[in-house]
């Protein structure tokens, strides 16, 4: 570690700030500033803007199309149909659900397994792990069908998940991604604190709920997150195994209305998209350190 | 692991100290002690290998198998050597999807690959909205991607859709979008790069920011100007990243399945792509599971190239 010489500040990029504050880039600088900022609205945030806009129009309005960036007039009447004709409220709640108990028995699964390989170190470890981590390099898509199939008739129990959470839950539970930051986060725990607590009689259970996890809050936030999103997000595989209409989640859903013979009105239809959209955006804008956090530092390590 | 660090259970006895090391009692003691830590961690990460080895090392066997099979779910599975995957070469199809999903992922990679990289080089110089650039680029990757693909149908739609109101309005040509056999391809495309760039984006930002400072002002020092510093500094640290990058973006636009799934279908040929006629073969129409894990094998064997490439260069860099 040497000090950075004053002369060279460590943080500075391309563009040194004395050169953006010479005259001759000074104009270009606030050029450029505007036209990407105008540039990322348009992209970026005016499509969200016309899905909860437009679904504040009636259909007639909709219909008529000349282009408005207020609505004229403000109708919550598709919201209000999407949510309770259309029955979103139905697949929202089933999706919240599916999220809540796969975060649940994603996080103690792989706590526990990350545990066990980081602190216990069982004979196998190594291989057991290696195994898990292999399947992060499995496309999920080679393994659909037959994935589909174990889920519809379980090897030994024979038992039909089929329709039910657990079709979503189990197979998330096997998260290897997960299972290797926790290890990577529980080996930087020292040894010591746990044989502390141990001395003071905590069994390895105890250790790991009073000890180990209350230490590893910022890692399990950032897992968390990417737990539910991961589920609120998902298509393909709910679209397999909930073909039950009554126990979709709001994705297969909304697809689904979206290709049936009934229709819908189009603005019925957006107001439902912005609907499954909320909640994402609600939590992006709650957890955008602990998400971009993590995407930086696996970018960083590769 | 030292021995000092097993765990102490209330009312196991302490004999083990009090014996001489290296006696018969002490090693069986010892010996004792490994299969109850043992045993301890085994308990601990149980549920993690059950549900690992029922849903993703047990499917990768029988998916094996399975394409070795005639399997419909209804009659029991029967051998048949290699008839699946003689008739995955027979099917016009098959050779259809690979040869859009090639083209499908050039013109994402076109598109999707050097987009990222110069929004974030572009970024890391704006001293001002950082939070705002960062968020609005990402919002896409958060939303739901039937959200996304199903607001793109809105804007593709070609009588009062978004676009060509937009076009319209400018006096520009319209097009049929993805109802045309020429633009539907591309605007596949367009919907994933929108909704994907964000990561990519800020992977790359992140990486900008871990370029040492001082690489920029000895460049400077030598008279270098800011497109020789791009050119000498900041593309040979990012060379890393960008070879990363590029292999997981292949990896994951070859598994397209939503944007033809919901913007086409999984009928049209001109946009039939592996992952779609995977799901043709065994869910849609055909039933044929065999078929379709024959499909998904040569799929993975496609990605598995991919996939050894990205470990091995990352294997490398640890």
């Amino acid at each position: 570690m040497t000090a950075p010489s004053p002369a060279a500040p460590a943080n500075r990029s391309l563009i040194s700030d004395q050169e953006l504050a010479g005259p001759r880039y000074r104009a270009v600088y606030f050029t450029v500033l505007t036209v990407t900022t105008v540039l990322f609205a348009a992209a970026f945030l005016f499509p969200l803007y016309w899905m909860a806009s437009s679904a504040l129009e009636t259909p007639r309005q909709f219909a008529a199309q000349t282009p408005t960036l207020l609505p004229k007039s403000v109708h919550l009447t598709a919201y209000q149909d999407a949510w309770s004709q259309m029955d979103i409220a139905h697949f929202f709640l089933n999706t919240v659900w599916y999220a809540a108990g796969g975060w649940l028995i994603q996080i103690s699964v792989d706590v526990c397994a990350a545990y066990a390989l980081s602190k216990l170190r069982p004979a196998f470890g190594k291989a057991i792990f290696a195994g898990m981590l292999a399947s992060l390099m499995l496309p999920s898509a080679a393994l659909l069908v037959p994935a589909y199939l174990t889920v519809s008739d379980l090897p030994l129990l024979h038992l039909n998940l089929l329709n039910t959470p657990w079709a979503l839950w189990l197979p998330g539970a096997a998260n290897a991604f997960n299972i290797y930051v926790l290890r990577r986060f529980f080996d930087r725990i020292p040894g010591e604190l746990l044989d502390a607590a141990s001395v003071d009689g905590a069994s390895r259970l105890q250790t790991l709920l009073r000890v180990v996890l209350p230490l590893s809050r910022p890692v399990l936030a950032v897992i968390s997150v990417f737990a539910v999103v991961g589920m609120w997000k998902d298509f393909l595989w709910p679209l397999l195994v909930l073909q039950d209409p009554d126990k979709q989640t709001l994705s297969v859903a909304l697809h689904r209305l979206s290709t049936s013979t009934t229709q819908v009105p189009p603005t019925e239809m957006i107001a439902g998209l912005a609907i499954a959209a909320v909640p994402m955006i609600v939590l992006f804008l709650f957890f955008q350190r602990h998400i971009l956090g993590g995407l930086s530092a696996g970018a960083l390590k590769g | 692991m030292a021995t000092s660090l097993a765990p102490r259970r209330p009312g196991s006895p302490a004999a083990p100290a009090r014996r001489r090391p290296g006696t018969h009692s002490a090693r069986r003691a010892r010996l004792r002690r490994r299969i109850a830590d043992n045993a301890l961690a085994y308990a601990f990460m149980a549920a993690g290998i059950v549900c690992f080895a029922v849903f993703s090392w047990y499917p990768l066997v029988r998916g094996i198998v399975l394409s070795f099979q005639q399997d419909n779910l209804i009659t029991a599975p029967r051998w048949v050597g290699l008839a699946n995957y003689r008739r995955l070469f027979d099917d016009p199809l098959f050779w259809t999807a690979w040869k859009n999903t090639a083209e499908f992922t050039g013109l994402a990679l076109l598109l999707g690959y050097a987009v990222p990289f110069v929004i974030a080089v572009l970024l890391n110089e704006l001293r001002h909205f950082k939070a705002y650039f960062r968020i609005a680029v990402y919002l896409p990757v958060m939303l739901p991607p039937i959200v996304v693909v199903m607001l793109w149908q809105f804007f593709y739609d070609p009588g009062g859709g978004l676009f060509n109101t937009v076009l319209r309005g400018a006096h520009l040509p319209t097009s049929q979008w993805v109802q045309s056999p020429h633009a539907a391809m591309i605007s596949l495309v367009l919907v994933s790069t929108w909704a994907n760039m964000g990561g990519a984006t800020l992977m790359y930002l992140a990486a900008l920011q871990a370029i040492p400072g001082e690489l920029f002002e000895a460049a400077e020092l030598d008279g270098a100007g800011i497109w020789a510093r791009l050119r000498y500094v900041t593309l040979p640290q990012m060379r890393f990243i960008m070879l990363v990058l590029l292999l997981l973006q292949i990896i994951s636009t070859m598994q397209v399945f939503i944007e033809p799934f919901q913007l086409t279908g999984f009928t049209d040929p001109s946009t039939i792509t592996v992952m779609t006629l995977i799901y043709r073969y065994a869910f849609a129409v055909d039933n044929d599971f065999g078929l379709a894990a024959s499909m998904s094998v040569l799929l993975f064997a496609v990605l598995g190239v991919f996939a050894a490439l990205y470990l091995r260069l990352t294997r490398e860099s640890d």
